[in-house]
């Protein structure tokens, strides 16, 4: 939580934190050379030299504000795929669960067809019909989701469906639709509150994936993955350009599994909410 | 028997589970046979009480009454209106008259609502008060059954099993209903607790005019609440009288081995009893025995009962036994 | 005298986030070899985890024996290793619990599992295991034993899941059988099979018992000696017969003008019991009844009273003479002893008459 608070500040206060411009080309405005080492005053730098904490991109722009400023992109990518994935995931596993029968089977084989695809292939798929650019790859993400989710779902209300208070429910004379969202979803979206929580780190990893192969952002949005794609030739003669952005995916998955975790210990139905 | 109307009236009514196999395409190969023809009567006012041990098919029989489970065969009538014949609105406007408490406090209560809407639940509903006037027919409820309306804005899981217990019933009492299916509503509770739900149900049946289905294996408490009783075994109706009747001039040999088994708080007394003692177990509702039920462990046991399957018949005063050995 | 079993003191603790839970504080009694003690109280008073305690079952942590001795035969058990328990249980000590179907291990068959005992504490081979095996098998009722031998758990029904309980818990012929609410979760006509099977054995082999329940009409055909207990302590002890026909304790009284007879009629309403179980993590100073009874005094809510006798082999916990009423008023036993000298004697009558009044207000909590 501590770790997701901190980039979520981050992202909210990028334009103070961040010194520069993470779009703005410092040829002529700064004595800076492409990919220029990091110099950091702190560390012995010397003060005539502008500080650039993580050193200066290929396109001669200031790493450190464009890592800043992919915090923004990635966690709104996260929450916005996860997000709609959760909803129509939520919506869709529900029904399946609750009205059973076919239209159970209808719905679930359409999603099995879904999640047998391979990830990659899929969003590769998907925004060659639509055009590589971050929506379209947000959306493919999206809908790679839907039915690990409606799964999850499923399987949730299948067993709160059997609970008495449901039961009870039929019996006060209320209509199926009402115990369905009064009482049988309320009940089952905790295992998938952790499952989105979890999947968020995961739809990053997917960004930065779909990024990396020049699918999703574009330049010169400050995407961690397509930073990475643009100096990944950089390795060893500015590693430091590779490195910054790898740490900044690396610490926000972590974040997300570590939330999603503790999520799954409070929600723990043993512990009786 | 008074001459007071006839509120439920079950006839030869059957619940019958499937029970399927095969992969692809799933096929019945038997059915568990829950309930299998019951017929009696329930009238106004009275607390009808429904015994039987744990696989007699006495909390199906209760549910499929009230259409929770949808019955095989056979029919439910209540207040006249044969209840198969309602579908989907209509059934669940009928709802409003004819409750239900559980057996178990824990698990029929929403753990994510509070207990003020939870009782409320029936009165949106039906939208039987306005918003604001629900809000103190809850309150009502819940000095009803005698606890304290602050109460309406906890959760169930604050609650002990007593507690949650009156809460189901205030949930029941929302709708004002006319007839309550009782199931096992005490045998969750403590000793100590028991005694109080039992009489909070009677002083709400004298106070409000309720009429009772009482399912219960506690022969004890069902001889203290109950005016008449039904007895089953495996689906059927073995033995049905008037309470005192049946307690102390039990006909039916289950009926008698049960009264038997059932231990007295009192130790020379228990000493010097004589207990029937059944062998054997109860036979699986999947595959019952031809004949009558009871048949495998009957100590009478005679030729036809393995054979001929009895019915109910009335021997005198209204007590009906289906037995052989009563001819 | 050496007894067979003397807990002396027994206290038990568990240590949880919330706080410290009392289970069980200070019991004491005594079985002699041969005897049936039961030990009657509601769910949370403690009479399982005491037993538990006996047989050092308690987890650890978070519970813990704080204090007392267990004798069996003058050897402190609470003392022994965990090596020399595993001795004592199954062999000397054997206990059967409530959920026969999870006491089992499913993988396992019936017979292999009864056998078990006997190789590890009796040291016979396969062979002869498996003929004892199936010699129990028969002894407990259960048809075609050597068959059933080779039968898994799921396969039995209730009533002989329990059977097999009592079979492998008899298979070294222990001194004392512990029997944790066993009919509990049976129908009543196969608790009457049980009940009976369990009283059969005992007077073939002789071996003590303990019968821990919350139903008291099960108990009183059962067992000469009878426990009640409260909030983790004793509140009356003494000779069922003489507890059932003459309850001292208000709890006692209470629990059992609450239960409905199924040989009698009853027109009138049940006596209650007001307010709810106690919490064991904070009990109350003074009796843990008290905030619950109709014959509280001050005293009652500032010192826990010490069990006292009220007639020979009669004894309750008590600050306040209670005596039971039936078809007139009893007079108080003229020898009448008081921990801490001073004597709060009331002498009540009808007690029905209060508790029904108690009804009203009492549920409210």
């Amino acid at each position: 939580m501590i770790i997701l608070g901190f980039l979520t500040l981050v992202a909210i206060f990028a334009p103070v934190i961040a010194p520069y411009d993470p779009l703005q080309v410092l040829i002529g405005i700064e004595p800076v050379k492409k990919r220029q080492a990091p110099c950091i005053h702190l560390l012995g730098c010397p003060r005539d030299q502008p500080q650039h904490v993580m050193g200066i991109d290929g396109n001669v722009r200031d790493e450190f504000s464009r890592v800043i400023y992919g915090t923004r992109i990635s966690l709104s990518i996260g929450f916005i795929t996860i997000g709609a994935a959760v909803i129509v995931g939520a919506l869709l596993g529900a029904i399946a669960g609750y009205a059973g029968g076919w239209i159970s089977n209808a719905i679930m084989r359409v999603l099995d067809v879904l999640l047998a695809f391979p990830f990659l292939l899929l969003a590769i798929a998907i925004v060659a019909v639509l055009g590589p650019g971050l929506t379209n790859a947000m959306m493919a993400i999206a809908t790679i989701n839907v039915p690990a989710f409606a799964r999850v779902m499923r399987s949730s209300v299948l067993t709160v469906k059997e609970e008495e208070y449901v039961v009870a429910a039929r019996a006060i004379g209320a209509g199926p639709i009402e115990t369905l969202f009064l009482h049988v979803l309320p009940n089952a979206i905790s295992p998938l509150i952790v499952q989105g929580t979890l999947g968020i780190g995961t739809a990053i990893l997917e960004t930065a994936a779909l990024s990396f192969i020049g699918m999703g952002a574009q330049p010169p949005d400050p995407e961690w993955g397509a930073m990475l794609a643009a100096e990944r030739n950089q390795v060893f003669s500015a590693p430091y350009l590779v490195f910054f952005p790898g740490l900044a995916i690396m610490v926000t998955v972590l974040g997300f599994n570590l939330l999603g975790d503790g999520l799954r210990d409070a929600l723990d139905p043993r512990l009786r909410l | 028997m008074t001459d007071n109307q006839v509120l439920v009236h079950v006839e030869n009514l059957k619940k019958y589970f499937p029970i399927t196999s095969g992969l692809l395409i799933r096929r019945q190969v038997g059915a568990v046979k829950a309930v299998d023809g019951l017929t009696f009567d329930i009238y106004a006012g009275e607390t009808f009480g429904l015994v039987g041990e744990s696989g007699c098919g006495k909390t199906t029989a209760g549910r499929t009454i009230l259409q929770l489970y949808q019955p095989t065969a056979g029919q439910v009538t209540f207040g006249g209106v044969d209840l198969s014949t309602l579908k989907g609105k209509e059934l669940r406007r009928t709802r409003r008259r004819m409750q239900i408490i559980f057996q178990d406090p824990y698990a029929s209560l929403n753990p994510r609502m509070t207990v003020g809407r939870i009782i409320g639940e029936p009165l949106r509903i039906h939208k039987i008060a306005l918003k604001d006037e629900q809000t103190e027919r809850v309150e009502e409820l819940l000095h009803l059954v005698r606890l304290n309306p602050y109460f309406a804005n906890r959760y169930p899981h604050e609650f002990s099993g007593g507690q949650r217990q009156r809460i189901g019933i205030a949930r029941a009492l929302a709708s004002n209903p006319e007839f309550i299916v009782c199931d096992e509503p005490i045998s969750a509770l403590d000793v100590s607790i028991q005694a109080q739900v039992v009489n909070l149900l009677e002083d709400l049946q004298e106070q409000l005019g309720l009429t009772y289905l009482f399912i219960a294996h506690d022969l004890s408490m069902v001889r203290h609440i109950c005016s008449r009783v039904a007895v089953m075994y495996l689906g059927k109706i073995v033995e049905l009288s008037e309470k005192v009747e049946l307690y102390n001039n039990a006909l039916h040999p289950y009926t008698q081995a049960l009264l038997s088994a059932v231990p007295v708080p009192d130790p020379p007394v228990e000493r010097k009893r004589q207990r029937i003692i059944l062998e054997g177990d109860v036979p699986s509702p999947i595959d019952p025995p031809p004949g009558c039920r009871f048949c495998t462990r009957c100590p009478y046991v005679m030729d036809i009962c393995n054979r001929e399957e009895p019915q109910l018949q009335d021997v005198g005063g209204s007590h009906f036994v289906a037995c052989h050995l009563m001819k | 005298m050496t007894h067979l079993l003397d807990v002396k003191n027994l206290t038990t603790r568990f240590y949880t986030p919330e706080g410290v839970v009392h289970a069980v504080n200070g019991i004491s009694y005594t079985l002699e070899q041969g005897e049936a003690l039961g030990i009657v109280g509601e769910s949370g008073c403690g009479k399982s985890v005491s037993v538990l305690s006996i047989m050092k079952l308690i987890p650890d942590p978070p519970g813990r024996i704080t204090d007392g001795e267990v004798l069996y035969w003058e050897q402190d058990l609470l003392k022994l290793t965990n090596t020399q328990m595993q001795n004592v249980r199954g062999k000397d000590i054997a206990m059967i619990f409530q959920d026969p179907m999870t006491s089992f291990n499913p993988v396992l068959t019936i017979g292999h599992q009864i056998s078990e005992s006997l190789t590890i504490h009796l040291g016979m081979n396969d062979k002869k295991a498996r003929k004892r095996a199936i010699e129990l098998l028969d002894m407990v009722g259960i048809p075609q034993p050597a068959q059933r031998y080779a039968s898994y758990p799921h396969q039995f029904s209730g009533g002989m899941r329990q059977r097999a309980m009592i079979a492998m818990a008899l298979a070294c012929e222990p001194s004392i059988l512990i029997a944790d609410e066993p009919t509990t979760a049976l129908d009543v006509t196969i608790q009457a099979q049980i009940v009976d099977l369990v009283k059969n054995l005992r007077d073939k082999l002789g071996m003590a018992v303990i019968w821990i329940t919350h139903d008291l009409g099960v108990v009183a055909g059962m067992v000469e000696k009878l426990v009640v207990m409260y909030a983790g302590f004793i509140v009356e002890r003494g000779h069922i017969d003489d507890i059932y026909a003459d309850p001292r304790h208000p709890y006692t009284l209470s629990l059992l003008n609450s239960i409905p007879r199924i040989d009698r009629s009853s027109d009138e309403k049940l006596a209650t019991i007001p307010g709810l179980p106690p919490d064991l993590l904070g009990l109350p100073p003074g009796c843990p009844f008290a905030p619950r009874c109709a014959y509280a005094v001050e005293r009652c809510h500032r010192e826990n009273p010490q069990l006292a006798s009220v007639g020979v082999n009669h004894e309750i916990a008590c600050w306040v003479d209670v005596t039971a009423q039936s078809s007139g008023s009893f007079a108080p036993p003229t020898s009448h002893q008081k921990q801490g000298g001073t004597r709060a004697r009331q002498q009540r009558t009808a007690p029905t008459a209060q508790l029904h009044q108690d009804t009203q207000e009492g549920c409210d909590d």
